[in-house]
């Protein structure tokens, strides 16, 4: 399997219909997955691309687009004796005074969990209230709407922090400064909610838009259906992920979330607020809500500035190299930003993964 | 974000990576100052180091405490790595190794049998390899104060030219003796209690007869043996001492079935993990392929290959080409991502 994605042949040939495709002119491709950005840096992809086709990462790690307020909220949770789980890579991300792992080591009881069940599970286990931090796009969404909708244990609460990407997508398009020409939406978000919500984005702004895979050639394959539709000046949203995506998505998944959930305003780190691009428990699942059951109201956030690119990272408008900190002050045991932290941000990855515009 | 007075040593400053440079560097290297006695030394953190003996060629010294977790392993046990890692240190150096030393330092409570059976297994290792352990030390903890067994041994080995890891030139060939990233993830399908067990085994094994071999087909120019942080670590440690640039071919390296499953499967890679059995190697690409035929003429070479080659493209970078196609650098790890494992 492994190596019918690794295929050297295929990549060449999807490499020169994109060569044969993309405009005389620096080609803007933004996307929003980590995982995207995992599989393009590993595999040397931007290499094997013109120097004028530029591909970068918007807001998509939910660990590194978490505000401050939502951390603060679960760290005075946890002050009043609650037990947080999270997932592991939230544990660093910093609140105004504090993170989750500082807060552990001063003795609250703070624990890393790999999924919303498991933190049901410690709540069956103990008489203490047990709250989870949930974080995540479309994709971790249904799992915890699921295990809300089972009848969980009485002590358990979520802290809302479930973030939607078309919103964030548009609010990257509506910035001045950002000339995006085109997205290659995320595959584990678009299973979830399809590829309709993508319609309305690429017919009002213009912009192609591509759901890809995870493999190398699903990336190159969703560059060449972009360069494809703007060389046809045919911006449209696209599946370039049939494998694994429905054009309408996942009904069951879709339904869950709209029996638990409802859309609220959200804050996105290094972006601000977007309209609608956050989901909090709906009237039905209210006592459910963290900061309903110990009435704790968000606070406003400060955000340390980072004295770093990470906005400008988050938002595509700037690559991790062009920030003086990475890899000389900025490292993922000594972060300046959240981009340094989530192991799906670029700044992360490109560490790890020796990422580069070119080599 | 760090307080210097609240500074703690982290699971990373043990691992082999960039952290464990640093602490090193800014700790330990700048304290001493009478750091060697030949001429390779202290500065070098090298596998070990040299003494030179007037006539008689050079005196090799190497050190190293083991520490696994667990003690006994798919493939071997702490014994079988204590001896192992020791040999192999002297080895890449270019060392016929002569013998070694083994402290140990056990915990109370740990019960005899298992002692037993890591003591058998060091003599097992002992005579695989031809090396004698002739002296010794015991410490014996109270209950608590560390867990189970720790292992340190020391070797010495003769040279008749040490080779370093950073003595190669433009234009050599970089050899690797075997898959990668066996020992590492054999360790890690362990820990990480995963539900399903593979044959995979650790690639544990005495490398001096296999490299003696190497180096009587060929003109070998530095060598190490990738343990902690992998080959990652080790290739950009031979890439930044000697200041020139490694390219690979990812294509050209080895991974194991089972390997790149579990890889995938906890999101490590398999250049990041510890190896026991393998070595890289340089040499002039003249003889470079005579080298790979007389490893291969090995048990423990079978699998043995030229991977890339050095280069001034990137002095001090390893630069990987992706099966795809694409280039990119390969990274040194920031540390093994596995504690404990040799």
């Amino acid at each position: 399997m492994k190596f019918k994605f690794k295929d050297r042949e295929r990549a060449d040939e999807l490499v020169q219909l994109i060569n044969r495709r993309v405009p005389d002119r620096r080609i803007k491709i933004v996307h929003v997955c980590g995982t995207h950005e995992v599989a393009i840096t590993e595999n040397g992809l931007r290499s094997l691309l013109p120097d004028r086709i530029d591909i970068r990462e918007g807001p998509g790690c939910p660990v590194c687009v978490t505000p401050t307020s939502d951390l603060d909220a679960a760290l005075k949770l946890a002050e009043r004796g609650a037990i947080i789980t999270a997932f592991g890579d939230m544990m660093n991300v910093p609140g105004t005074a504090k993170s989750l792992n500082e807060l552990k080591s001063e003795g609250a009881d703070v624990r890393l969990v790999y999924s919303v069940s498991e933190g049901a599970k410690i709540a069956e286990n103990t008489e203490k209230q047990v709250v989870f931090l949930g974080v995540g796009f479309e994709t971790t969404t249904p799992m915890t709407a699921a295990i809300l909708k089972d009848d969980p244990p009485e002590n358990f609460s979520i802290l809302p922090s479930n973030k939607l990407i078309p919103p964030a997508m548009k609010s990257l398009l509506e910035l001045p400064d950002n000339d995006i020409d085109g997205f290659i939406a995320p595959g584990h978000v678009s299973t979830i909610i399809g590829v309709r919500p993508y319609e309305s984005l690429a017919e009002e702004y213009g912009v192609p838009i591509v759901v890809g895979g995870f493999e190398p050639l699903d990336i190159l394959y969703a560059l060449a259906l972009i360069m494809n539709q703007i060389s046809n000046s045919d911006p449209k949203a696209e599946n370039g992920y049939n494998r694994a995506v429905d054009y309408e998505g996942n009904p069951k998944s879709k339904k869950l979330i709209k029996e638990v959930f409802k859309e609220t305003d959200a804050t996105w780190r290094g972006i601000g607020t977007i309209p609608n691009s956050g989901l909090t428990l709906n009237r039905n699942y209210e006592e459910w809500n963290a900061l309903n059951r110990f009435e704790v109201e968000p606070e406003e956030g400060i955000e340390e500035p980072p004295n770093c690119l990470c906005p400008q990272v988050i938002t595509a408008r700037a690559t991790p190299g062009e920030c003086e900190l990475f890899k000389e002050k900025c490292t993922p045991s000594s972060p300046y930003g959240p981009c340094m932290v989530g192991e799906e941000a670029m700044c992360n990855i490109w560490y790890r993964y020796g990422g580069r515009p070119k080599l | 974000m760090n307080n210097p007075e609240e500074e703690t040593v982290q699971l990373t400053h043990g691992a082999g990576g960039r952290a464990m440079g640093e602490l090193l560097e800014k700790h330990v290297l700048n304290t001493f100052t009478r750091k060697s006695a030949g001429e390779i030394g202290l500065d070098q953190l090298d596998d070990g180091a040299t003494i030179d003996l007037p006539g008689e060629g050079t005196l090799v010294l190497t050190t190293d405490s083991h520490v696994v977790k667990p003690l006994f392993f798919p493939g071997g046990d702490i014994g079988k790595l204590a001896v192992c890692g020791t040999v192999n240190d002297l080895a890449v150096m270019g060392a016929d190794p002569i013998a070694l030393t083994s402290s140990l330092i056990v915990e109370e409570g740990f019960p005899i049998k298992k002692l037993d059976r890591v003591m058998a297994s060091m003599e097992e290792t002992s005579a695989e390899s031809g090396i004698p352990i002739i002296t010794g030390d015991t410490k014996v903890l109270e209950k608590g104060d560390m867990d189970g067994l720790a292992i340190n041994t020391a070797g010495i080995g003769l040279a008749d030219k040490p080779i370093s890891d950073a003595g190669m030139n433009p234009g050599d060939k970089v050899i690797l003796t075997g898959t990668i990233g066996d020992h590492g993830m054999a360790l890690m399908q362990y820990r990480e209690g995963l539900s399903f067990k593979t044959e995979l085994k650790s690639d544990i094994a005495p490398l001096n007869s296999l490299l003696r071999s190497a180096s009587e087909s060929g003109d070998i120019t530095a060598m190490k043996d990738p343990t902690r942080g992998g080959i990652a670590a080790a290739l950009n440690e031979m890439a930044q001492k000697s200041n020139l640039g490694l390219t690979i071919k990812e294509e050209l390296v080895s991974v194991r079935e089972a390997v790149s499953g579990i890889a995938e499967l906890i999101g490590i890679s398999p250049y990041e993990v510890a190896n026991e059995g393998k070595a890289i190697i340089t040499a002039r690409a003249e003889t470079a392929r005579e080298i790979v035929e007389g490893l291969r003429g090995h048990p423990l070479g079978r699998n043995a290959r030229i991977i890339g080659e050095i280069n001034q493209e990137r002095p001090g970078k390893v630069i990987m080409e992706t099966e795809i196609g694409g280039r990119r650098f390969l990274e040194a790890p920031l540390g093994d991502p596995v504690p404990r494992i040799c």
